[in-house]
């Protein structure tokens, strides 16, 4: 089953209410060389709001480029991007940077938490670029890190965290500003197994508060967990699990 | 439900550019004290060079000032022929009688050689020679006795003498409190008094001074005065100058030069102006190099960051607000240079003009313009770091 196929037995299905958080529709995209490389071909994906999705594929598949052309970190060669209902395509760039820090959450393997700023310093950053202010911003990180259990680690700073908690804090600040979607890159990466498993049950968990979640993994064990999977290989999207609440197709 | 179509841009407030921009050096404070070393040291060269030279030339303007830069000298020479190069005879009763002339003193030759005692070689004077002076010389050059007395009325006919300085010095003459004897032609004379140094008249600091009455009395003095001394009225200095040579000698007033005194000194101080150049423009170097080297910090902190570009990117910043963050950080990183520079340069200016008994001047113009300086110094310094930072594309950056 493709993407495409999918999509289109989505329309006027039994569940309009479903909104689309991130629409891919035929996106391309080339990087210039002779010739040029196609790292993405003609992809369409569509996810809604409240579900969590797994992009699997091995190194080189294009995971990482289809990562940025979602996060709008890099624009598409062809093709449209839609983050929660708005078209990216021909935007400023300025423009673009408030749709990620209003509608997108990053979690990155690397964690990228500053050094020599507390956890609530670091998951405030998540606000900075609202132009929200620091009594807000500070209230509402200390709200996002409790959310993730981390209510007692508030003005530890990142080298006084063990990986996992520092995952947790990343996580914090993907969601402190209620994104339409987080996009989670190899969030475990950098993990072991039982901080694997702790931040797993914490992305489970926010999902079934009804955040939205794409983790982009090449470990199919942590795929296979997710409730939806989209297999990325050469640039396409070769196999999609579809949303779990629509029936199997007959 | 329709989505919103116009999303808001992206927003960073002006106090969070601020906070944005300290948090990098907050975060690496020993870098950040090294990389604005190169500013300190330039800045506090500035503020203490400008300090210094204005404080020691303070303390030689008080010095002028105090001395009096109304003090004219009249002597012979300049002319060519026509007189017989001497001042006549009559020249301190005449200058004496210019209405702007406050006070007048002169100084005549005496054709004798001084010696300690009897006992040293003949010719070996030490440079020390014998001139003759009316009882107003310490007066009007605003001299004072270091011990015993300057001649007066009553006792300018005794064939006493008063020692300059330097021939006080020469001669081991430090009191007057056991009778004290200078050689004189083939007489001993007494000492009645120690002058302390004219820095007006410095070659009366190298003579012994006898009372004109007593040297014409007892030995071969000139009658044409070698130098008159002229104390002016405040303001009216340039006038009195033009008419002292034609009141001096109105035979040949060409032969007639006249002089300031004081002049000499503020040449002094003004070759302390050109080393204060000199200085200044070390300062100017070594406040170049500290530019570079922020510069040079900011170019590896781009580097080095790229995740926390990357980062910022991801989070909704803009080009804009990344080249703003990493100006920012520049011009805190000099403007922390500058404060330091400042505090160094006030700080060194404090203790030494103190130790010199100097009054302490610190120019304003030297610290505002000192840090305003290091600012356009970080401005200019962080404008290329800036640049590359924010040009960096997030998915290069986030690759780090």
């Amino acid at each position: 089953m493709t993407a495409a196929t999918m999509n289109d037995s989505n329309h006027g299905l039994a569940r309009p209410q479903r909104r689309p958080a991130l629409e891919l529709r035929r996106v391309v995209k080339e990087y210039q060389g002779d010739p040029p490389v196609r790292a993405l071909n003609d992809v369409s994906l569509r996810i809604d709001h409240g579900e969590l999705v797994a992009i699997v594929g091995a190194s080189g598949s294009g995971k990482s480029t289809l990562l940025n052309v979602m996060g709008t970190l890099d624009r598409p060669t062809h093709g449209i991007v839609e983050i929660d209902g708005v078209d990216t395509a021909g935007r400023s760039d300025n423009a673009v940077a408030g749709i990620r820090a209003r509608k997108i959450g990053f979690v990155f393997q690397q964690f990228f938490l500053l050094p020599g700023m507390s956890a609530v310093e670091n998951v405030a950053n998540g606000l900075l670029y609202q132009g929200i202010a620091p009594s807000e911003r500070r209230a509402r990180a200390i709200d996002a890190l409790r959310r993730v259990g981390l209510g007692h680690r508030l003005e530890h700073t990142p080298n006084q965290l063990s990986g996992g908690e520092r995952q947790r804090v990343a996580v914090a600040r993907a969601l402190v500003h209620h994104p339409a979607f987080v996009l989670a890159d190899e969030p475990t990466g950098n993990l072991d197994s039982r901080s694997t498993d702790a931040v797993m049950q914490l992305i489970r968990d926010l999902h079934a508060e009804g955040t939205t979640i794409v983790v982009i993994t090449h470990d199919t064990d942590i795929a296979a967990e997710l409730p939806r999977r989209v297999t990325v290989h050469d640039g396409s999207i070769i196999a999609d699990s579809g949303h779990p609440d629509d029936a199997p197709e007959i | 439900m329709a989505s919103n179509d116009q999303s808001p841009a992206s927003k960073l407030r002006l106090n969070d550019v601020v906070r944005v921009g300290a948090s990098g050096p907050r975060a690496r404070k020993t870098r950040t004290a090294l990389s604005a070393l190169g500013i300190s040291i330039g800045i506090a060269a500035l503020v203490g060079v400008l300090g210094l030279s204005e404080s020691s030339k303070s303390a030689l303007l008080d010095e002028i000032a105090a001395l009096g830069t109304n003090l004219l000298t009249v002597e012979a020479g300049g002319g060519i022929g026509a007189g017989d190069g001497e001042l006549p005879d009559t020249a301190l009763a005449s200058v004496a009688r210019i209405p702007t002339v406050t006070s007048a003193s002169a100084v005549w030759d005496v054709d004798a050689d001084v010696y300690r005692n009897e006992f040293i070689p003949e010719g070996e004077t030490g440079a020390i020679n014998v001139v003759a002076s009316d009882v107003d010389l310490v007066h009007t050059l605003r001299g004072e006795v270091a011990a015993g007395r300057f001649f007066d009325e009553n006792t300018a006919h005794y064939p006493t003498a008063v020692v300059g300085s330097v021939a006080a010095e020469r001669y081991g003459i430090r009191d007057l409190n056991t009778p004290t004897y200078v050689f004189i032609g083939d007489e001993y004379v007494e000492v009645v008094g120690i002058l302390k140094e004219f820095p007006l008249a410095a070659d009366l600091d190298r003579s012994v001074i006898l009372s004109q009455q007593a040297a014409t009395t007892f030995f071969d003095a000139d009658d044409s005065p070698s130098t008159v001394f002229v104390r002016v009225l405040d303001g009216t200095i340039d006038e009195t100058r033009d008419v002292l040579p034609g009141n001096t000698d109105p035979e040949n007033p060409e032969e007639v030069t006249v002089s300031r005194p004081s002049d000499a000194l503020e040449a002094q101080a003004a070759a302390d102006d050109a080393l204060t150049t000199l200085f200044l423009g070390l300062g100017a170097v070594a406040l170049l190099v500290g530019g570079i080297g922020i510069a040079n910090v900011m170019v590896i902190a781009v580097i080095e960051r790229r995740g926390e570009i990357g980062l910022r990117r991801a989070l909704g910043a803009t080009q804009a607000h990344i080249r703003r963050q990493f100006l920012t950080e520049a011009v805190i990183l000099s403007v922390l240079g500058g404060i330091g520079g400042v505090a160094i340069g006030v700080v060194a200016t404090l203790v030494y003009a103190t130790s010199q008994d100097w009054r302490v001047i610190i120019p304003q113009e030297a610290a505002l313009g000192g840090l305003a300086g290091a600012i356009a110094i970080g401005a200019i310094a962080g404008l290329y770091p800036a640049m590359r930072a924010a040009k960096l594309p997030p998915t290069e950056a986030l690759r780090a």
